[in-house]
């Protein structure tokens, strides 16, 4: 019995600076793998499954992704979403066109900064249900406004050709206002020493804004690719209020697709959806890792 | 938005309470006025006649119910809910949810009382619920427009076609229709296929047992095409839902409109007088053909987790009855399924009831005696049909691709 220390308290004692971490990390990884890990290989097991969501499972390999190989309606989703990653992107430029605008000192420059960022606080329902009115046959203003100009009515919502490029421009109205914000902010940090010298220099216009001002603007460009490339992928309320999918399916994006499957009063096909899900998650995966790569790149250099 | 609604309805399911003894708990998804009153009528007439059980309703929205309906009835079961009849009830039944009600039928008679829905009851030879209400489908049309123009309702499919051209030549299209929603489509496929091909072809097809690629099949999309290609339906029906095209009929623009009896109450709504509004069934296309009728076909079930069984059955047996069946659809403004039922005296009503009492058969609709998966994507191929209706092959094409995987 050469010990100091009371035997009841010597674990907690010794090894409280080790411990103490892991208890203040533990609430926020528990329900991080209750709510996003566990879910995810789930997903991938329900995938190999038959599952009407309710009856017995039956495995069935890997019939899902053969199936999906084979399913036009897949191929039209993938396109559309390709279609939303790339014009979606429009947001960044035009957010940072509309920063530059806002970016000066004139009498009510914060009523116009909060009106230009106003369809970013609106919720997306409320978005897709203006766009779906402006776009209205007969009565909507667009559709008006296309009638008079070109003398033929165009119902943007029902013809294949324009639905999914209609939804994009209602997504890129919010998203545009959020690239701003980022960037006003970013404005306020650049360094107005480096600005004055490169006037002095002789700089102006375009030089300027590409060799001086742009580069500062690195981590607000950066953060508002990630944010605009996962709104493309995560584009679901707008194809579902504004034309749930239609018409006839060519409007439907992966993740609409996804609930359609599993969700939707048609669907109950829980494999299937989880397959197109994990699809998603794939392609989800590259950009992930591409921004990680390049966090830790940073951090590294730092 | 239906997720969100389904977000909502779930929320709501988790918190209803669970029944007392003594106490029935019914979950329904009558939140439109009429058949809330027509519920309330039918849960008052039941405490009168069982003063003993008290009675709680849960009311939920329309497409929330439809996914609410799947967590509650496994998780935490009512005693009474309603649902659609037909393959619409098919994976409930087959997963072992809703209790076999085949007793009921047997101790009141019903197989008499309620002659027209028992098929749309049955499966594997067991009746697994109580059908209360039900409404035709067909062809409403403009009777002052008709009159105007001199067009006398159409009998036959040459009628039909020759009412359009004149219809179309005074500068009006003759069809509404809102096919955003897809189901709209469901009911053209339904009287054309029912007229081209008869009842049994209908049901064999919704069925799975024959290739959407057959020439029969074909004949039918024939048939439409001779509507949809020069322009007999409404423009941009893809952007707008069915009462969207309400406008259209009510303005004189579009005359006629292949619905269901409830549209009459919009039509009515949106300024139109009783006297302006006609009823005419759905005209013959192959002489000689039966006449089938689409009639849906509503019902309350029992789910098999049910605590107050009891109770239940006499809430069912309730309902059966003639006296609960009037009082019920004279709110509903629908068609009682007890054929000892008070007629009603509405003229579409009248109309509807001499019409499905005459009917060689009833179907429910597409989207009811077909599999939920094939309804989706018949009811897509059809909405494109209408838009592009040269693509045909195609859509033919890819519904016997999903027949092949839907039916195994």
């Amino acid at each position: 019995m050469s010990s100091t220390v009371p035997a009841t308290s010597s674990y907690w004692k010794r090894n409280q600076q080790r411990l103490a971490p892991w208890l203040f990390l533990a609430p926020g990884m528990i329900m991080f793998s209750i709510y996003v890990i566990i879910p995810i290989f789930e997903s991938i097991w329900i995938s190999f499954y038959d599952w009407d969501g309710l009856g017995a499972k039956t495995w069935i390999g890997v019939a899902n992704y053969v199936e999906l190989l084979d399913d036009e309606a897949f191929y039209t989703s993938l396109k559309n979403n390709i279609l939303w990653l790339v014009l979606y992107l429009l947001a960044v430029p035009a957010g940072l066109a509309v920063a530059l605008f806002l970016n000066q000192t004139v009498i009510g420059i914060r009523l116009y900064k909060s009106l230009f960022f106003f369809p970013f606080v609106i919720s997306q329902v409320v978005v897709g249900l203006i766009f779906t009115w402006f776009y209205a046959p007969d009565f909507g203003l667009l559709s008006a406004l296309i009638k008079t100009v070109t003398g033929e009515s165009i119902a943007i919502l029902a013809d294949e050709r324009y639905v999914t490029l209609g939804i994009i421009a209602a997504g890129l109205w919010p998203q545009i206002a959020y690239c701003m914000i980022l960037y006003l902010t970013g404005l306020n940090n650049i360094n107005p020493e480096q600005v004055e010298a490169a006037r002095m220099d002789g700089a102006k216009g375009w030089s300027l804004l590409w060799n001086i001002v742009l580069p500062q603007l690195g981590p607000a460009t950066f953060i508002a690719i990630v944010v605009t490339v996962i709104g493309a992928l995560r584009s679901f309320d707008l194809v579902s209020i504004m034309t749930d999918g239609g018409p006839y399916g060519s409007s439907r994006v992966l993740s609409f697709y996804m609930y359609e499957q599993a969700l939707s009063e048609y669907g109950y096909r829980m494999g299937y959806g989880a397959a197109i899900a994990v699809v998603l998650f794939m392609i989800m995966m590259v950009f992930i890792t591409l921004f990680i790569v390049r966090m830790l790149m940073q951090e590294r250099n730092a | 938005m239906n997720s969100f609604k389904a977000a909502l309805a779930l929320g709501y399911a988790l918190t209803v309470s669970t029944a007392f003894a003594g106490e029935l708990v019914v979950n329904s998804d009558q939140t439109d006025p009429a058949p809330k009153k027509a519920m309330e009528t039918l849960i008052e007439g039941f405490k009168a006649a069982h003063p003993d059980v008290t009675v709680k309703w849960n009311n939920f929205d329309h497409e929330g119910y439809k996914s609410a309906i799947r967590n509650f009835l496994t998780a935490d079961a009512p005693d009474v809910v309603s649902w659609y009849s037909g393959n619409r009830m098919a994976p409930f039944v087959k997963a072992g949810l809703f209790e076999d009600v085949t007793d009921l039928w047997t101790e009141n008679k019903l197989d008499d009382q309620l002659k027209s829905a028992v098929k749309s009851m049955e499966i594997d030879g067991k009746k697994w619920g109580i059908p209360y209400s039900y409404y035709q489908w067909g062809i409403y049309y403009r009777k002052d427009i008709f009159a105007d123009q001199g067009i006398t309702p159409p009998k036959t499919w040459a009628e039909l076609i020759a009412a359009c051209e004149k219809i179309k030549a005074a500068g009006m299209t003759p069809f509404a229709i809102g096919t955003k929603a897809l189901w709209p489509t469901g009911g053209w496929f339904d009287y054309l296929d029912l007229r081209v091909n008869g009842y049994e072809f209908h049901m064999d097809l919704t069925a799975g047992k024959v290739p959407y690629t057959d020439p029969k099949v074909k004949a039918v999309f024939e048939k439409w095409g001779e509507l949809v290609k020069p322009g007999y339906f409404i423009e941009n029906h893809a952007a707008i839902d069915w009462q969207d095209a309400i406008p259209q009929f009510v303005q004189g623009k579009a005359p006629m409109y292949l619905m269901g009896n409830f549209a009459v109450a919009a039509m009515v709504d949106g300024g139109l007088k009783e006297d302006q509004i006609g009823f005419l069934q759905f005209p013959e296309i192959t002489a000689g053909i039966p006449m089938a009728e689409d009639a849906p076909t509503e019902s309350f079930h029992i789910p098999s987790g049910a605590k107050n069984k009891e109770d239940a059955r006499k809430f069912l047996a309730y309902l059966a009855t003639p006296e609960a069946q009037t009082k019920m659809n004279e709110v509903l403004g629908q068609l009682p399924v007890n054929n000892q039922s008070a007629k009603s005296n509405d003229p579409f009503l009248k109309a509807g009831f001499e019409m499905l009492a005459n009917a060689y058969a009833l179907a429910q609709f597409y989207d009811r005696d077909a599999p939920a998966e094939m309804a989706k994507a018949g009811m897509e191929g059809f909405q494109q049909f209408m838009v592009k209706p040269d693509s045909v092959d195609a859509i033919l094409a890819r519904l016997e691709k999903a027949r092949g995987r839907i039916y195994k």
